[in-house]
C-alpha cells in the first residue's frame, strides 16, 4: 500500500525538452547576427577613415624590461591607482554610509536634520561641480591634496547611495528584533551591533558591493583633476601618441575586466549567502 | 515590613493613548501588587496589548502617570534601559534572535546588561532552559525549533534578565493547539514560584488555575475587574456577558 502510494507520488521523469533546446538556439543565433552586424559596420567604418592601426607600439604602455627589471607602464600605473582610490573610496562610503543611515533613524532632529541635508546636496547636484566644490573650494582651506580631494569626493557621492542602501537593510530587518532587544534592556548601541546589523547584511551587502563596482567606474572622473589614474594616463598616452582607439579600446577592456570580475565575485558571494539562508 | 515592600510594583493612573485622532487607551487606572497575577483579556483591538507594551515603553503614553518598582516611566526618558531590565516580556510571535543559538539568546542580555561574566550567564541560562524543559536545544538556532520550543525558550531569555515582573502578551496566540500546553505549563510554574506576571490571553483555563484578577478591557478602557470565578460564572458587565459567550461559543 505504502509502495504504491510513494510511487504514485514522484515526480514525472523529465525529459530533453527538443522544442525549448530549439528556442534558446534560435535567440541566440539572433542575438550573434545583430552583433555580427554591428562589428562589421564599425569595421567598414574604421576602414573608410583609414585608420592606421599600431597594436605593436601598445605592448610598453603596460611595462618595459630594461636590464632584466619589469618596469610598469602608464596603464598599470594608472590601474593601481584606479584601484586605491576606489578602495578608499568605498570603504569610506560605507562608513559614511552607516552613520547617514543610523542619523536618519535616530531619535535626534538635529541627526536627521544634517542627514537629509547631505543626501538630498549629493543627489541633486552633478558629481563633476562636486569634484571641483572639493577640489578648488574645500581642499585649499583644509589643506587636502589631490588624491585626497579626489578620494573625499568619490566617498561623499558614493556615501549617499550607500546610506539608503543601509537604511533599507536596517528597516528590513523584523520589527519584532527592534522590540524584543529593546525589552531586554539593551542599549542603542548594543541593539545595532548585536541584532540589528548582524540580520541585515544579507540584504545589505548584494547591493554594497555592486556600489563598491560603481565606485571604480565613476572614479574616472578624477581624471579632471589630474590624479594619475587609469582614465588620466589613457588621455595622457592618446595625446603622446595619437593612438586614440588602441588606447581607449585597452582602457574600456581594463575596466571591464575588472568590474566583470568583481561583478561575478558578487554573484558568487549572494549565491553563498541564499545557499546557507536555506 | 518598609513602605516599598508593599507598595504595588506596577502603579497605573489615568493613563491615556491616542494614534492620532484614535483613543486607543483611555483613563486606565491599575494596580499590579507583588507576586500578583493579572489576566488581561478582551476583544481584539481592546487596547490589552497596547496596555502592557506602555509598560516598558514599546508603546508611549500620552497622559497619566505609570510607575514601575516605584520608579516614573515617562515617553522618551532617558534610562529606560533600566526599567525595562526589571520588565520581562514574551511576544506572540516569540522575537528569538534567528542569528543566535538559544543558549546565546539567553546569555546575551545578562553579559552586555547586566554585566555577568560569560561563564556566569552560561550557568544561569542552563538553569532556566532546564525549567522550561528544553536544555537539550541549547546548540541549535531557533528557526529549528517548534513554535512551543520557541516560546519556551523565549520565557527563558526574558527571565535570564531575573526581571521583578513579566508580561505575557497573548504568548499562545500564534501557536499550533499541541503547542499550548507546554507553553501554558512553563507559565504555571513560573506563577507558582512567585513571579509577578500579567498575561494578555484568551485561554480561560490559565486565566481559571492561576489569575488573582481578571481585567475585561473594552474599546482602550477597563470595564470590569474581578477574581476569575466571579468573571467567567458571573460577569457584572453586558458586555464581558457577550465577550463571554462569544468566546465559548468556539
Amino acid at each position: 500500500m505504502e509502495q504504491a502510494l510513494s510511487s504514485a507520488r514522484k515526480a514525472p521523469p523529465k525529459g530533453f525538452d527538443t522544442g525549448r533546446m530549439l528556442s534558446v538556439f534560435w535567440q541566440i543565433t539572433k542575438a550573434g547576427l545583430v552583433l555580427a552586424f554591428l562589428g562589421w559596420l564599425i569595421w567598414r567604418g574604421i576602414d573608410a577613415m583609414d585608420y592606421r592601426w599600431q597594436w605593436f607600439r601598445v605592448q610598453p604602455f603596460f611595462y618595459r624590461v630594461i636590464d632584466g627589471e619589469i618596469i610598469w607602464g602608464p596603464l598599470v600605473r594608472g590601474l593601481i591607482m584606479t584601484l586605491q582610490i576606489a578602495s578608499i573610496a568605498g570603504v569610506l562610503a560605507v562608513l559614511i554610509g552607516f552613520v547617514t543611515a543610523l542619523a536618519r533613524m535616530s531619535g535626534s532632529f538635529a541627526g536627521r536634520i544634517i542627514a537629509t541635508v547631505y543626501l538630498e546636496a549629493i543627489r541633486n547636484t552633478p558629481l563633476l561641480v562636486q569634484l571641483f566644490l572639493v577640489y578648488f573650494v574645500l581642499a585649499p582651506i583644509i589643506g587636502l591634496d589631490r588624491f585626497w580631494a579626489g578620494v573625499l569626493c568619490l566617498a561623499l557621492f558614493e556615501g549617499s547611495f550607500a546610506a539608503e542602501i543601509i537604511r533599507g537593510g536596517l528597516r528590513g530587518v523584523d520589527r519584532g528584533q527592534y522590540e524584543a532587544a529593546d525589552a531586554v534592556g539593551m542599549s542603542t548601541a548594543d541593539k545595532y551591533r548585536y541584532i540589528i546589523i548582524p540580520q541585515s547584511l544579507p540584504l545589505i551587502l548584494p547591493p554594497l558591493t555592486g556600489l563598491l563596482i560603481s565606485t571604480i567606474k565613476h572614479s574616472a572622473i578624477v581624471s579632471v583633476i589630474a590624479l594619475a589614474e587609469l582614465t588620466t594616463q589613457g588621455l595622457n598616452l592618446v595625446s603622446n601618441t595619437f593612438m586614440a582607439f588602441e588606447v581607449w579600446f585597452i582602457v574600456a577592456g581594463m575596466y571591464l575586466a575588472l568590474t566583470v570580475t568583481l561583478s561575478f565575485a558578487v554573484t558568487l558571494f549572494e549565491w553563498y549567502l541564499n545557499k546557507s539562508d536555506r | 515590613m518598609t513602605e516599598t515592600s508593599e507598595r504595588p510594583l506596577v502603579e497605573i493612573s489615568g493613563l491615556c493613548k491616542w494614534y492620532g485622532e484614535f483613543s486607543a487607551l483611555y483613563d486606565i487606572n491599575m494596580n499590579v501588587a507583588r507576586g500578583e497575577k493579572v489576566v488581561i483579556c478582551g476583544p481584539s483591538g481592546s487596547g490589552k496589548s497596547t496596555l502592557i507594551r506602555c509598560i516598558n515603553q514599546l508603546e508611549e503614553h500620552q497622559q497619566g502617570t505609570l510607575l514601575v518598582d516605584g520608579k516614573e516611566v515617562r515617553p522618551g526618558m532617558k534610562g529606560i534601559e533600566q526599567i525595562r531590565r526589571d520588565v520581562g516580556m514574551v511576544f506572540q510571535s516569540f522575537n528569538l534572535f534567528p542569528h543566535m543559538t538559544v543558549l546565546d539568546n539567553l546569555v546575551l542580555g545578562p553579559v552586555r546588561n547586566l554585566g555577568m561574566s560569560r561563564t556566569k550567564a552560561r550557568e544561569l541560562a542552563m538553569g532556566y532552559l532546564e525549567k522550561v524543559r528544553i536544555a537539550e536545544q541549547a546548540g541549535k538556532y531557533p528557526p529549528q525549533l517548534s513554535g512551543g520550543q520557541q516560546q519556551r525558550v523565549a520565557i527563558a531569555r526574558a527571565l535570564c534578565m531575573q526581571p521583578k515582573i513579566m508580561l505575557f502578551d497573548e504568548p499562545t496566540s500564534a501557536l499550533d493547539p499541541e503547542m499550548i500546553a507546554g507553553v501554558l505549563d512553563v507559565m504555571e510554574a513560573l506563577a507558582r514560584d512567585g513571579m509577578t506576571m500579567i498575561v494578555v490571553t484568551h485561554e480561560m483555563g490559565f486565566a481559571r488555575r492561576v489569575a488573582d484578577r481578571v481585567v475585561f478591557m473594552d474599546e482602550g478602557e477597563i470595564v470590569e475587574v474581578a477574581t476569575p470565578e466571579e468573571f467567567f460564572t458571573a460577569p457584572k458587565t453586558d458586555r464581558a456577558a457577550q465577550f463571554l459567550s462569544q468566546l465559548l461559543a468556539h
